[in-house]
């Protein structure tokens, strides 16, 4: 049996101890895949895995991430290939309970993502009598890198009637401004905001969605569920040992993003730092979450030119138009023959590039995703946009405001859902859980 | 003034607490109403109790009716686990009910229009304390809860027998406004009803269940009928299946000893009930009164629980403060949607009202699916 189903009563707390059927070298060495833009390591996974260690991609997509650590893992973490996404509303006024919830999760999270059940007894390990505490989908399968990562959203700290229900309306950071409306906003309240949003990511969808459907059971009473999304092919990169993947639109996305290697620069654009705000943020990070539906079939009818000239990438290699390769930086002062820039004016990739945005970046990590048809015969498909950042005020906020103005993208987008959340940072130890700098 | 029909549940009630009196002491066995039975003076809006401090052992209450609503009495412990009850009291009669009660503190309710929390009053009764041990908690239970589904089946039987002979005078209105009261007694204990194989799908099964070759029929298709064409004129033979159906499950159900834990599975059945079937509208789709059967399936789950209460104070009280606190909360959310005697129509709620009903539900099923294993240990 794996070692989800070997849980018996004996462990009494969420450990660091490495999950059975994994050497305790091999999860040193797994764990520094996680760690290596937080610590500055530098090099690949060819630096990691040296020394005759000959881990195989596929061992280390089946591994585990770090749990405690000084960030949340989730962010930096190379990205992986299944996102499992949910807003919570929390319907307790009792402070009390919330806390002891978020004391749960994290126990629980702990237990997860070391592939482990979510409760100390097991899925099957229990009395006949009882509901396990488990929900059983993930017995036998690896950790699969699976990560949660937990965020608070400004109407934890201030309701829609202006209530201040757990009393921590003065610890809001001002980061934490609701959205403006940019210009052509679709949005779908039941399908925006949240008071607490959980990211399961994993390289296995069917981890992800165990990670979720137990943290909700575990929640029942306190939180329910606003809205989840299921996504699926990472539309980031968020290292630079991975190849930088494809979008919806069949373009590579994400290849000026943030990378877990930049150290500088996570500082700088990545986490929230000591003088920001409150104290109980240092080290966390904000997360914007829209979800963009694609206009596929009107999108597959344009000539290629014309999608090239939308995105200012050429949709073979991924490189800047007038450009050779992928990496290479665009020029955005170059003209063609008809006087005309290169890369027009209206291009996403213009319009985003932190050279447009006073340098504001974003390290986003964003999923595909299908939601089945519309009744009307399309694909209900698009991007769910994830992208975490400093202050959103400086980053997300005006780089969208420009895009949603001009983005000639915009003709084959809807954004219909949006969310704003804090993500404190990491957990430190199993005395720690999230949001105790918060709540204490 | 003694009749014979009383003497069956009486007789029930002293079983369960014959064990009770013994812990207490030989010589406590007098009775109460030696100088005659309280008398209960209820109106639609009054429950008049003549006598609120009283000696441990049996007792007799006189109820009379005076208002114009049909009117219940009950007799709770804490938790409000039933000690004894006499249902359907029409307007201008008066009913007895013997119940055997040990020292402690009790509520006593009426009920004008059969619904809702009642008109409470306290109870105070002294004598020597009774104590429990933990099989006898559970012995109990069984007959706490028998006593309950028999009050649910005898008016399940004469609400069923009013209804299909509205059905069968073509009285519409009179059976649209029977239908969901005669449902409630079924909804309270349907996993009783459940247990008994092919008779549930003939009295309670809905359009999709019915399997080729065999008829729809039951209570659903006389709904079916009622709201859609509002012609029962061909549904008599219908009508009279349906009654020799519930005759024959409430003999069947009046012979049940439940267990502890079928009792607990039960609880946590009804809930499953009003998740998966009244909450989306399923169960009533013609009538839409699904939220009297989500009210009859909490009061009915609250029943078991309340019989196990004895039990589950010595085991695991959090699990019963936990559980009164949640059952207070799906009883406020709920109460949200009374109207009048009755409940709001299920196509009258707004996604986010069922979602909250919905919440609440959840919130209270979870630590109703622990309540099995600490029976069972």
């Amino acid at each position: 049996m794996s070692e989800r189903s070997e849980q018996g009563g004996g462990v009494s707390a969420p450990s660091t101890e490495e999950p059975r059927g994994l050497s305790r070298r091999r999860a040193i060495t797994l764990a520094g895949v996680g760690v290596a833009g937080v610590a500055g390591v530098a090099g690949g996974a060819g630096a990691l895995f040296g020394g005759g260690d000959q881990a195989s991609a596929t061992e280390v997509a089946a591994g585990a991430v770090p749990f405690f650590a000084e960030h949340q893992a989730g962010i930096t973490t190379p990205a992986q290939d299944r996102l499992h996404f949910v807003a919570f509303d929390v319907i307790t006024k009792d402070r009390a309970k919330l806390v002891t919830l978020l004391q749960d999760w994290t126990a629980a999270a702990a237990r997860m993502t070391a592939g482990k059940d979510a409760g100390l007894i097991g899925a099957v390990n229990g009395v006949p009598e009882a509901p396990p505490d488990d929900t059983g989908e993930a017995l036998g399968l690896p950790p699969s890198q699976l990560t949660i990562t937990v965020g608070f959203g400004p109407t934890l700290f201030r309701d829609a009637q202006g209530r201040d229900r757990f009393g921590i309306a003065d610890k809001r950071p001002a980061a934490l401004a609701d959205l403006p409306h940019f210009a052509g906003d679709a949005l779908k309240p039941e399908l925006s905001g949240g008071d607490i949003c959980v990211q399961a990511c994993a390289n296995d969808p069917q981890v992800a969605v165990h990670a979720i459907r137990n943290l909700a059971r575990i929640g029942m009473g306190v939180v329910s569920v606003r809205w989840s999304q299921l996504g699926f092919g990472r539309t980031s990169s968020t290292s630079r040992d991975q190849a930088t993947p494809r979008n919806l639109f069949g373009f590579k996305d994400g290849t000026a993003n943030l990378k877990a290697e930049d150290a500088g620069l996570l500082r700088d654009h990545l986490w929230a730092q000591p003088g920001d705000g409150p104290d109980w943020m240092t080290g966390g990070s904000y997360l914007v979450t829209r979800k963009i539906r694609m206009l596929i079939e009107t999108w597959d009818r344009s000539p290629l030119a014309e999608q090239e000239q939308i995105v200012g990438r050429t949709k073979g290699s991924g490189a800047p138009l007038g450009r050779r390769d992928e990496f290479d930086e665009p020029d955005f002062a170059a003209k063609g023959d008809d006087g005309e820039p290169v890369i027009a004016e209206t291009s996403h990739v213009r319009l985003a590039h932190p050279d447009q945005n006073n340098g504001a970046r974003l390290l986003r990590r964003g999923y595909n995703f299908v939601d089945g048809s519309d009744g009307l015969g399309r694909l209900d498909a698009g991007l769910f946009f994830i992208a975490y950042q400093r202050d959103p005020r400086k980053q997300f906020v005006p780089i969208q405001t420009r895009l949603a103005r001009n983005d000639a993208m915009n003709e084959y987008l809807r954004h219909v859902s949006s969310g704003l959340f804090a993500c404190p940072p990491g957990v430190r130890d199993a005395a720690d859980w999230w949001g105790r700098a918060l709540f204490s | 003034m003694r009749t014979t029909r009383f003497i069956v549940p009486a007789a029930a009630g002293m079983l369960a607490v014959a064990g009770l009196a013994g812990c207490g002491g030989g010589d406590d066995k007098s009775d109460a109403t030696a100088g005659g039975p309280i008398v209960v003076k209820a109106t639609d809006s009054a429950c008049e109790v003549g006598t609120t401090e009283i000696q441990a052992g049996q007792v007799t209450f006189k109820v009379t009716n005076s208002g114009s609503k049909v009117n219940e009495f009950y007799v709770y412990a804490a938790g409000d686990r039933v000690m004894g009850e006499v249902e359907n009291i029409a307007p201008g009669l008066s009913r007895e009910l013997r119940v055997e009660l040990p020292a402690g503190t009790y509520e006593t309710a009426c009920k004008p229009g059969m619904s809702g929390r009642g008109i409470r009053g306290a109870l105070k009764v002294s004598g020597a304390a009774a104590s429990v041990a933990p099989d006898a908690a559970l012995t109990d239970a069984t007959a706490s809860y028998q006593r309950y589904v028999q009050s649910q089946t005898a008016a399940l039987l004469t609400k069923t027998e009013e209804f299909v002979a509205a059905v069968k005078a073509n009285d519409v209105a009179k059976a649209k406004a029977l239908y969901p009261v005669a449902r409630t007694y079924w909804e309270r204990i349907e996993p009783v009803a459940e247990s008994f194989g092919d008779l549930d799908p003939k009295i309670d099964g809905r359009e999709e269940v019915v399997e080729e070759g065999m008829e729809f029929t039951g209570f659903h298709r006389i709904e079916k009928d009622l709201w859609t064409t509002g012609d029962v004129s061909k549904d008599g033979a219908i009508a009279d299946q349906l009654l020799t159906d519930v005759k024959a499950i409430v003999a069947k159900a009046n012979a049940e000893k439940l267990t502890p834990l079928q009792l607990a599975n039960g609880a946590k059945a009804l809930l499953d009930e009003v998740a998966s079937g009244k909450i989306t509208g399923e169960e009533e789709r013609y009538s839409h009164t699904d939220l009297w059967d989500f009210n009859a399936n909490l009061e009915g789950s609250k029943a078991a629980i309340a019989a196990l209460r004895p039990a589950l104070e010595q085991r695991s009280p959090d699990l019963v403060k936990q559980l009164d606190t949640e059952f207070a909360n799906v009883e406020t959310t709920l109460g949200k949607h009374r109207a009048g005697d009755g409940w709001k129509l299920h196509t009258q709620l707004s996604k986010d009202e069922l979602k909250e009903l919905s919440d609440s539900i959840n919130a209270l099923a979870e630590p109703i699916s622990k309540v099995a294993a600490v029976v069972a240990r």
